[in-house]
């Protein structure tokens, strides 16, 4: 294996993880959960040292097919997309680890669907995440979005008509995305993003190109549920089932902001327009989804509200703009898939049990909802805290005060929505005693100290990011 | 005038986007979503035409670049196709277990269902 295979693995091994759960179910559906840990478990291992490689010698340039860019498909692991795809595939093998007992309660002998839908989300995230290549961005969205589409509908019932509007939503966004893409190919001839980086700025006075831009930030911003065009959002993620929630909305959201902060920072000629309308859009998001969220009785729907809000501060993130805007985004999105990860499992713990058996109280179970709760209305010392803390910076200083007074109403709704799903944590119970299903209580509460140990860490992590932000320009 | 194929790669856009917003049967915003997306590959290939061009295959006695057709939006295009029918595939799916559970593709029926199995759990 030479360095540059780094860069294309943490693709291909959930792919073919994927491929392996059909194979392995002909003669044994056991098989199914060990080999989707032990598939998740490889690609976490070989994205984080993915991240240390880049961090010690610099960006890895992959050329697949041996086709030399910009003729060729170019994948790219530079600090920003090391860094995501860290993240995501960390976060991605704790929820394969820790779904077991649900999922086999949920699906009994279909698991090896669940395990290869998941395992094929998970390498589309990676893929859209690595690509250095418009169209090819475009492809892994869309692996993503159906291989959710089917997750969500496993639900049966209601989750069905949920899962057909998110198809057309997200087929909508997706065919925006591809015009955009087609617009910006007519004038410029490639699809290399650091080929249009290079071409674009002489090419802003065009209306192809405008309308191109247009075409694909509201393309992204349905993908990535942004204020107005949420509404597939809360049906979608609060009638999924929450194993399948715990992969699909802790990451699926984000990893679409994020080729949003590859497009406005390693793409496009800077501009100020897009900045505007992604604060305006990101402010409403933060307050109509929060006041949403407080609103709401069926926790998994107060989740995907609270998921609604988080956009938001994302997307102020990236609308301010800078390196203190994105440091403040690229937080954020770990920040709130770490939480929302953790809150998912904890749910996915009680689905499908009778009413009966959630009677006792689990001290571990409320540790984690507690802290992961914390992290998300950013409370210190979590991530969340430290995440917002850097978007108030970042709008201070870039002269928008408003932005930190609708940060902070969103921050104070958000206590009072996580202190009514937490609350409703003392009703969980503990009585499964064997320990591989006790690992998943751990998981949460893996996570949420993992969101308390990267909020101390913060500084390190934010001149990682800060690296990351210098090497990504 | 030459800009017109882009024009009726559009309408045909508008057709299909707008069946899938304002019919209220779900197999008919299915169909809308496929015309939607057949305007935009309408729309790459409309890229690819030049008058007075040969097929994109090398061949003898013509060195020069601009006397092929462009092949990449076809290659793309190829691509675009997979994933439409991937999509529809998971669309027609799972309406055929909406229908096999509520009886019906009216999304309004539906949802009056739902709002029926809803109340009892709340």
């Amino acid at each position: 294996m030479t360095r540059t295979q780094l860069a294309i693995l943490p693709v291909l091994v959930p792919l073919i993880g994927a491929l392996l759960q059909p194979i392995a179910a002909v003669w044994t559906r056991r098989l199914a959960s060990p080999l989707a840990a032990l598939t998740a478990v490889t690609s976490a291992s070989v994205a984080v040292v993915g991240v240390i490689e880049v961090m010690r010698r610099g960006t890895i340039r992959y050329a697949v097919g041996g086709w030399e860019p910009p003729w060729g498909i170019e994948i790219v692991l530079d600090p920003l997309s090391a860094y995501t795809l860290a993240v995501t595939a960390l976060i991605s093998a704790v929820s394969v680890l820790a779904v077991g007992a649900p999922v086999h309660r949920l699906y009994g002998d279909d698991a090896p669907v669940y395990y290869a839908l998941v395992l094929l989300f998970v390498a589309a995230v990676h893929g859209m995440v690595v690509s250095g290549d418009l169209f090819n961005v475009f492809v892994f969205l869309e692996v993503s979005a159906i291989s959710s589409y089917a997750l969500i509908a496993s639900g049966g019932g209601s989750a069905l008509i949920a899962a057909f509007r998110y198809v057309v939503m997200g087929t909508i966004g997706a065919s925006f995305y591809l015009l955009g893409v087609g617009c910006l190919y007519a004038i410029t001839g490639t699809l290399n993003m650091a080929d249009l980086h290079g071409r674009l700025p002489a090419l802003t006075s065009s209306s192809v190109y405008h309308g191109g831009v247009a075409f694909l930030l509201v393309g992204l911003a349905v993908k990535m549920g942004l204020f107005p065009l949420h509404g597939w959002v809360p049906e979608a993620y609060g009638r999924a089932p929450s194993a399948a929630a715990a992969v699909v909305a802790a990451i699926g959201t984000k990893a679409a902001a994020y080729v949003v902060a590859r497009l406005l920072f390693s793409v496009l000629p800077p501009t100020s327009a897009m900045g505007a309308v992604l604060l305006a859009a990101g402010s409403l998001a933060v307050l109509t989804g929060a006041v949403q969220a407080v609103r709401q009785v069926q926790p998994s729907r107060l989740l995907a509200f609270s998921s609604i809000s988080q956009i938001g501060y994302i997307a102020i993130g990236l609308g301010l703009g800078g390196r203190g805007g994105l440091l403040a985004a690229y937080l954020l999105i770990t920040g709130d898939a770490i939480a929302k990860a953790g809150l998912f499992l904890l749910l996915a713990q009680r689905e499908g049990k009778p009413r009966a058996a959630i009677s006792r109280a689990s001290l571990p179970a409320f540790t984690a909802a507690a802290l992961l709760g914390a992290s998300v209305a950013g409370l210190p010392p979590t991530i969340g805290f430290f995440a917002k803390w850097q978007l108030l910076v970042a709008a201070w200083s870039a002269g928008h005060a408003w932005v930190i007074a609708v940060a902070i109403a969103g921050s104070l709704l958000a206590l009072v929505y996580i202190y009514r799903f937490v609350a409703g944590f003392w009703a969980v119970t503990a009585d499964d005693s064997a320990w591989w299903r006790r690992a998943l209580i751990v998981a949460p509460l893996g996570l949420a100290l993992g969101g308390v140990a990267a909020g101390l860490a913060n500084a390190w992590l934010g001149a990682l990011v800060a690296g990351a932000v210098r090497g990504g320009q | 005038m030459t800009a017109y194929p882009y024009w009726i790669a559009i309408a045909i856009m508008c057709l299909g986007l707008h069946t899938m917003m304002a019919h209220r049967n779900l197999l008919k915003k299915a169909v809308g979503m496929t015309i939607f997306q057949t305007a935009i590959i309408l729309f790459f290939l409309v890229m690819s035409i030049k008058r007075g061009a040969t097929l994109p295959i090398v061949s003898a006695g013509v060195s020069d670049p601009a006397a092929y057709m462009n092949p990449l939006p076809h290659a793309l295009m190829l691509t675009a196709i997979v994933v439409m029918v991937a999509t529809s595939g998971v669309a027609l799916a799972i309406l055929v277990q909406l229908y096999a559970r509520y009886g019906t593709l009216e999304e309004d029926a539906i949802a009056q269902q739902i709002a029926g199995e809803d109340v009892p759990a709340a």
